[in-house]
């Protein structure tokens, strides 16, 4: 040896023969093993994306309520706070702790106009009869906007919804234009465009950010689909994939905190949740440095099963380090 | 004389990875439980994980969707994070139950934790490179606590692009570095001796101490 290198612990104790390499040659064949048997006998859930086209068609009427409530800022974005919007009070915080608020703007969004009216615009040219209903409305008041919205809310439910169409009961100029504009949505959605309207990539480059278009139907709509397929948070969503596939099985604890108070509670549960994690997380890993914490291995004694054969030759003095 | 860094750094990897101990032929002999194999298993599932989700990368996003052999590399993408987290997990209990921090280990320990960190994070971005319901879902769950944290506007969930590139290259780079110090840790301070029943810990430089 060129060079005596520093005293090494492992040597202080009795060797054996040892193959590294082919260890890992091995360990390789077992999981290429497990992982074809498993693909082949489980394979994995593939549930295409809701679509507005599919809302469309499936529930029209629960695109129209998207649609109004996009218009009378009622919906969840509108409403939301930071990185959408400016709301006060809306940011999750705990005292003075508030990364929300901090972080600020900056993903500018309003569902009224970057939702629902901006991808009819866009249709303008080939669907020009929308040009006065869409005018109609934004040259309207606040308060005028809001009587026609409130007007087609509360007939929605007595209204003939189809795919292709809404047969409004009753006087039709309470709703002003708005009888118009959902038309025209449920016809651009039937194109199964309105989610490219919604993006609206300015070049023929793939639109690769689809923050826009994924945000119209995350309330509701996405909402009734994930229950249909057992997803949404109180059937623990995140840890598991579509068809009951495992998920993310991993973040049981993250997932946890979510049902149990005062997490499933509290209006900023996903900040007190991000905390609790973000702390345990932080002791577990400075727990080489933290006294009685770094000692619950030798307390609870599983150290002695696993090195059980190393004990008992210690014992029997075949051993002495 | 000026200081050469080049045979600074050759000294000390000569010094503390010496190639004997990098890839050892013996190991003590108190190695001899399976709770050793769950590392190993661990880095076996994460090369089978780059090769799949390399053969899923060259064919695109959306490949697995319209292909059977597509789906089957997607399977067996999707069963290796599995076994992927599934030994890591095993592994990470073994070495608390085993204080495997001890005798200098400590790096190795914080260094494990950041490796199933970022692994997380990058599972995450896996999922939502889905291009499916399961994307499109855990997206617009996953955003809010993403917002509550501040980083939403950053790190955008809901951005398929940012996602991709992170899940792709990005992330699997930063794995692969941690997972490389990870190991020359193991192999530089060698694996964690029994914790000795008289109280005595053994330290890195080979005396006992109380």
């Amino acid at each position: 040896m060129a060079k005596s290198v520093r005293e090494y612990s492992n040597d202080r104790y009795p060797q054996m023969s040892y193959d590294l390499i082919r260890e890992l040659f091995v360990a390789l064949g077992i999981i290429l093993i497990l992982i074809i048997i498993l693909a082949g006998v489980f394979s994995t859930p593939d549930v295409p994306a809701l679509s507005a086209k599919q809302v469309d068609q499936q529930a029209p009427t629960l695109l129209v309520q998207t649609a109004l409530d996009d218009l009378s800022a009622q919906d969840p974005i509108s409403t939301y706070g930071p990185p959408y919007n400016n709301t006060p009070g809306a940011a999750q915080s705990i005292g003075f702790i508030s990364p929300q608020s901090w972080a600020g703007v900056q993903l500018p969004l309003t569902p009224a106009q970057d939702e629902v009216l901006n991808p009819l615009k866009r249709i303008l040219p080939i669907y020009p009869t929308l040009s006065g209903p869409i005018q109609q409305f934004e040259s309207a008041t606040n308060k005028q906007q809001n009587a026609w919205v409130t007007a087609a809310d509360n007939a929605l439910s007595k209204a003939s919804v189809t795919s292709s169409g809404i047969t409004w009961p009753g006087d039709p100029s309470q709703y002003g234009p708005l009888p118009e504009i959902l038309n025209g949505y449920l016809s651009l959605a039937r194109t199964g465009l309105l989610e490219s309207a919604i993006d609206g990539a300015g070049s023929p480059m793939p639109s690769l950010d689809r923050t826009k278009s994924l945000l119209l139907l995350e309330d509701q709509p996405d909402a009734v689909y994930a229950n249909q397929l057992d997803m949404t948070g109180n059937q623990w969503g995140v840890i598991k994939e579509t068809g009951n596939y495992p998920g993310a099985v991993w973040l049981w604890y993250y997932t946890l905190l979510y049902q149990v108070p005062p997490y499933n509670t509290s209006s900023s549960a996903d900040l007190l949740v991000v905390l609790t994690v973000g702390i345990v997380t932080l002791i577990l890993m400075l727990i080489p440095f933290i006294p009685g914490l770094r000692s619950i291995p030798k307390w609870l004694g599983i150290y002695r099963l696993i090195w059980r054969n190393y004990y008992k030759e210690v014992r029997e003095g075949k051993i002495n380090v | 004389m000026r200081k050469n860094i080049t045979r600074s750094v050759r000294d000390w990897v000569n010094d503390n990875l010496p190639m004997e101990h990098v890839l050892p032929d013996t190991l003590p002999t108190f190695v001899n439980s399976y709770v050793y194999l769950f590392g190993i298993l661990t880095l076996a599932s994460f090369v089978w994980l780059i090769v799949t989700g390399t053969v899923l990368a060259i064919f695109g996003p959306t490949w697995w969707h319209v292909s059977a052999i597509g789906h089957f590399f997607n399977s067996m993408h999707f069963w290796a994070v599995q076994a992927f987290f599934f030994f890591m997990v095993l592994h990470l209990w073994a070495q608390f139950m085993m204080a495997a921090w001890r005798g200098g280990r400590h790096f190795t320990w914080i260094g494990g934790w950041l490796l199933f960190l970022v692994s997380i994070v990058t599972g995450l971005t896996g999922y939502l490179s889905q291009t499916n319901f399961d994307a499109q879902w855990i997206g617009v769950q996953g955003k809010d606590a993403m917002n509550a944290a501040g980083i939403g506007g950053f790190f955008n969930l809901l951005n398929f692009g940012q996602m991709y590139g992170l899940h792709i290259i990005v992330l699997p780079l930063v794995l692969v570095l941690l997972l490389a110090s990870h190991v020359l840790l193991v192999r530089k301070h060698g694996v964690v001796e029994p914790i000795p029943l008289d109280g005595k810990e053994v330290t890195q430089h080979g005396e006992k101490r109380a």
